[in-house]
């Protein structure tokens, strides 16, 4: 077994934690409602009642109602003892698979499609522990657990590609700083986006969606399905929109400044191996509209009647668009950043 | 001591009726913004619609104020997203002309309708230039107003101290005996604390006051470079937009190919190709030289997957001196303020061919153009200048390793391991004297017959390195002599370049230093009052932040633990290290220019 191949096995390895974190931090949410209730009863009569955090190694510093929670102190639950513990554990073995990836392959392990995908997750699991480090957030576990997993299994199964040398046009210092911002960028865009992602549903919770309280769908009046999937309640245990939008939008400046800070390197770089710093290749296109449209995001946050919600739906185009940048634009259009090791179906 | 400023009632709601970034009270500054707000037209918050009396320098000046509205602005940012993509779906022809041919050939009544609609040239089209001009005027016309207001903010003093602390969202306070700690230790404390240690480069902007009552107050503001960084930021996309348009004015680009052995000199007739920009002047291109030395590949010999490329050449100056350098992938060569890049190589078989009185009629090198990785390579060679006979045109492949079975010939390996030309022959009239200009690595055999064998199928010559092979027909032989390397080059100077970098940067860091320095006011008041035991010394301590700021209760809670007098109070925070919560306003929505 080389080093390319433990790596993999890692990988498998790191998904499976992933996912027994994912349900573990489903689990919580479905029990923090009842605990919701309970709670209230008792701070009723015991105002300052002691709040303890959960014992595991991340989350000795989640202070009782941090910035974001609107719960006073989250309470020990089991669940999300065994869910942040195997969140870590996931990102400690993904890490150690990123690492050997890059051994095997003798450069970073980010050229191709399969491991730029690779690290993006291991971005996106490593920022929501560091942000847990700071204040509670275990809320967006379950959404930060679920994308990293899907996009790790569909990268092992569908991208995977032998750890390589690269070509000569990817022998350069740029692919370190370039691709290595874009893969980080991606990192924190995920992030936010589930913080969007919750904010929407919690708005439209509190301003009365019928869907979101598990009554179907409700047109004039009328249930026209009657569809029960969950009860979402437990949308009422996490921060309120506005906290959500707040810290949404401090991720999601991080993720423009990167984002940023990966166009003008791309460009250096293509003024250096392609002889012009723009020049409307596919992927600088959609670099492009991702730009744009963080951009707008930016702007409608501060432009009255956009703020808050609308705002929010930036957020998820962005998104959306960032995910076609390293995705369909890789596969369906032919372009000069055709590095992704996936051979391009045939049309 | 300072509760979270969260009531219930405002979590619900996206647009809390908060505290403004403002002197509070202040009647100027209120009906200012009251006026803007319903100024800006339809949509907006007043009442009920009417449609504005207006003459035609109010339709202008209507029409300004809606470009310049943030509003506009977003939809313009949107619009100029959406109308980027079709680039992206459609080939177009500054990037891959053939591919656009290509579309017209398959799909003629969709693509001419698509062509003259513009989407085979999406950034030059009209649609696409109309959205992105629009937003730079836009942005022109909000930053104009914003730089003055700055300028002018940049040289006021801080807001002069409100006359309640209760509406602000972080405070905090405490009272001291009177003759412990005067009003002035306390003042003296937070100006020095707020100034912080470096004289040059204080963290807030301070003011002290004594006002009517007698009470010290002190107002002081930071993160003035919040709206610099701004500033900085669009007009840095504009100067990036401008570089942009110049380069596309001055810049010139030159295509040669040159085998080794061989170069080429700057001057618009050396180049295979040349393209400049309008404002380019021919005499501006510095008459330096280039030769080939020689060129290598390196070819993983497992896979045959590209390891390296390099080209040495020789470069003779304009002042007569020369240099040796280096040419590779993604290392360009910087010669008289232009890059030259390596674009691509082949091989150029160096052929001679004899006519049928055996008089050499052709010799050279000739560029055959690979095709796949395993340099499968095309190539066309005309004999115009037979001393008797026909003209000869053949045309073919040239294979680096070829592997040569009953069904064909192919390249199986990019090195040359066993390189051989696999050609047809054709003989008659190539063409070139009727004044047409033609491609170099097509053969017009309109006038030409095609060699065949005795049972009717065309001929085919296999000829290795140093072999020499009769042409059918008695029209002569072939020699395949040496087998130089050729590389195609690519020149390009464009003088914008370098305010193409520093405008980008300075975009970077405007928008880095706008996203992250948080605009903050706090104020002191500290006033004797008497009280049972004696006279004492009340210090309230408010601050206020401009957009979500979870580090303001945490600068009033330091500037609380450097003034005299002050005890941390006796039920410490957990971890006192962390963030404070607090939650601020949403930055207050404007419709304002930017």
């Amino acid at each position: 077994m080389n080093l390319g191949e433990i790596s993999d096995t890692l990988v498998w390895g790191a998904a499976t934690a992933y996912t027994i974190a994912m349900i573990a931090f489903a689990t919580d949410l479905s029990r923090a409602t009842d605990a919701l209730g309970q709670r209230k009863a008792q701070e009723r009569t015991a105002p300052k009642a002691a709040t303890v955090s959960v014992s595991t190694p991340s989350s000795g510093a989640a202070a009782p109602g941090s910035a974001v929670g609107v719960i006073e102190g989250r309470r020990a639950s089991k669940a999300l003892g065994i869910a942040m513990a195997t969140m870590w554990a996931g990102f400690l073995i993904h890490l150690v698979a990123v690492v050997l990836r890059g051994l095997a392959a003798g450069r970073v392990p980010w050229a191709n499609m399969y491991e730029f995908w690779l690290t993006g997750t291991l971005v996106a699991a490593g920022l929501f522990l560091v942000l847990q480090l700071r204040r509670d957030v275990r809320f967006l576990g379950v959404i930060v657990s679920f994308i990293v997993v899907t996009f790790l299994m569909i990268a092992i199964t569908a991208l995977h590609v032998e750890a390589d040398g690269v070509q000569p046009a990817l022998r350069s210092y740029w692919l370190v700083i370039h691709v290595g911002v874009a893969v980080g960028a991606t990192g924190v865009f995920t992030v936010a986006f589930a913080m969007s992602v919750l904010q929407l549903l919690r708005d439209s919770r509190d301003n009365g969606s019928t869907l979101l309280h598990g009554e179907g769908t409700v047109v004039r009046g009328r249930n026209v399905a009657a569809w029960k999937v969950m009860n979402w309640r437990f949308l009422d245990t996490i921060p309120t929109p506005v906290a959500l939008e707040a810290l949404s939008f401090r991720i999601n400046a991080v993720g423009f400044v990167l984002w940023t800070f990966t166009i003008i390197g791309g460009a250096i770089w293509a003024d250096g191996a392609w002889g012009r710093p723009w020049g409307w290749d596919p992927k600088e296109v959609w670099s492009f509209v991702v730009w744009v449209v963080y951009a707008a995001y930016l702007h409608a946050r501060t432009t009255r009647g956009w703020s808050g919600r609308r705002a929010a739906y930036f957020v998820l185009v962005g998104y959306g668009c960032v995910l076609f940048n390293f995705t369909a634009v890789n596969i369906l259009f032919s372009g000069l950043h055709s590095y992704s090791g996936v051979d391009r179906p045939t049309i | 001591m300072s509760t979270p400023p969260n009531p219930p009632e405002r979590d619900r709601s996206y647009h809390p009726e908060g505290i403004d970034d403002a002197f509070s009270g202040d009647p100027a500054r209120t009906s200012a913004t009251a006026e803007t707000a319903e100024s800006t037209g339809p949509g907006g918050t007043a009442g009920a619609p009417q449609l504005p009396q207006l003459g035609g320098a109010g339709m202008l000046r209507f029409a300004w104020r809606q470009l310049t509205s943030m509003r506009v602005a977003l939809m313009l940012l949107m619009l100029l997203a959406v109308a980027a993509v079709p680039g992206s779906v459609f080939p177009q022809r500054g990037q891959s002309p053939a591919a656009v041919a290509q579309y017209m050939l398959d799909n003629p009544t969709l693509g001419s309708w698509l062509d003259r609609l513009g989407f085979f040239d999406v950034y030059a089209s009209v649609w696409f230039s109309a959205i992105y001009i629009l937003l730079f005027i836009s942005l022109v016309g909000c930053i104009l107003p914003r730089v003055r207001a700055h300028f002018h903010a940049l040289r006021a003093a801080p807001p002069r101290t409100p006359r309640r602390f209760g509406r602000f969202p972080a405070r905090g306070g405490y009272t001291v005996a009177a003759d412990e700690v005067s009003p002035d230790d306390v003042t003296a404390a937070a100006e020095a604390h707020l100034r912080g240690r470096l004289r040059w480069l204080p963290r807030f902007r301070v003011v002290p006051a004594t006002e009517s009552s007698g009470a010290r107050v002190v107002s002081a503001e930071r993160g003035y470079l919040r709206e610099t960084g701004n500033l900085v930021f669009h007009i840095s996309l504009l100067g990036l937009l401008i570089s942009f348009g110049a380069g596309q004015l001055l810049e010139y680009r030159g295509q040669a190919i040159v085998t080794e052995g061989r170069g080429f000199a700057n001057s618009v007739v050396d180049y295979d190709t040349f393209e400049s920009g309008a404002l380019f002047q021919e005499d501006s291109l510095e008459p330096f030289s280039m030769t080939l030395d020689s060129f290598e590949s390196v070819f993983r010999i497992t896979d045959a997957k590209a390891q390296d490329f390099t080209a040495n050449v020789t470069v003779r100056e304009t002042d007569g001196t020369s240099r040796s350098a280096e040419i590779k992938v993604n290392h360009p060569l910087s010669q008289s303020g232009a890059k030259i890049y390596l674009q691509g190589n082949g091989f150029a078989p160096d052929v001679i061919v004899r006519d049928a009185a055996g008089e050499i009629a052709f010799a050279g090198p000739v560029p055959f153009l690979p095709e796949d990785d395993v340099y499968t390579s095309q190539g066309v060679i005309k004999v115009p200048d037979v001393s008797t006979g026909e003209q000869i045109g053949l045309v073919g492949f040239f294979l680096p390793t070829a592997e040569i079975t009953p069904e064909g010939a192919r390249s199986i390996f990019p090195d040359p391991i066993n390189p051989a030309l696999v050609l047809s022959v054709y003989h008659g009239d190539l063409g070139l004297d009727d004044g047409v200009p033609q491609n170099v690595y097509q053969l017009e055999t309109d006038g030409m017959t095609q060699s065949v064998e005795e049972d009717g199928s065309p001929v085919t010559l296999v000829v290795g390195r140093g072999e020499t092979v009769d042409l059918p027909d008695g029209l002569g032989t072939l020699e395949f002599a040496e087998l130089p390397r050729f590389v195609a080059l690519d020149l390009r100077h464009d003088p914008s370049l370098v305010w193409t970098l520093v405008f980008a940067l300075g975009a970077l860091a405007g928008v880095s230093v706008s996203l992250f320095t948080p605009r903050r006011r706090v104020w002191v008041r500290a006033s004797v009052q008497d009280d049972t035991d004696g006279p004492r010394t009340v210090v309230e301590v408010a601050g206020l932040a401009r957009g979500d700021d979870l580090g303001l209760q945490g600068e009033v809670d330091a500037l609380l633990a450097h003034l005299p007098g002050y005890e941390v109070p006796g039920t410490p925070d957990p971890s006192p290290l962390e963030p404070r919560p607090s939650m601020q306003e949403p930055e207050r929505p404007t419709d304002e220019p930017r």
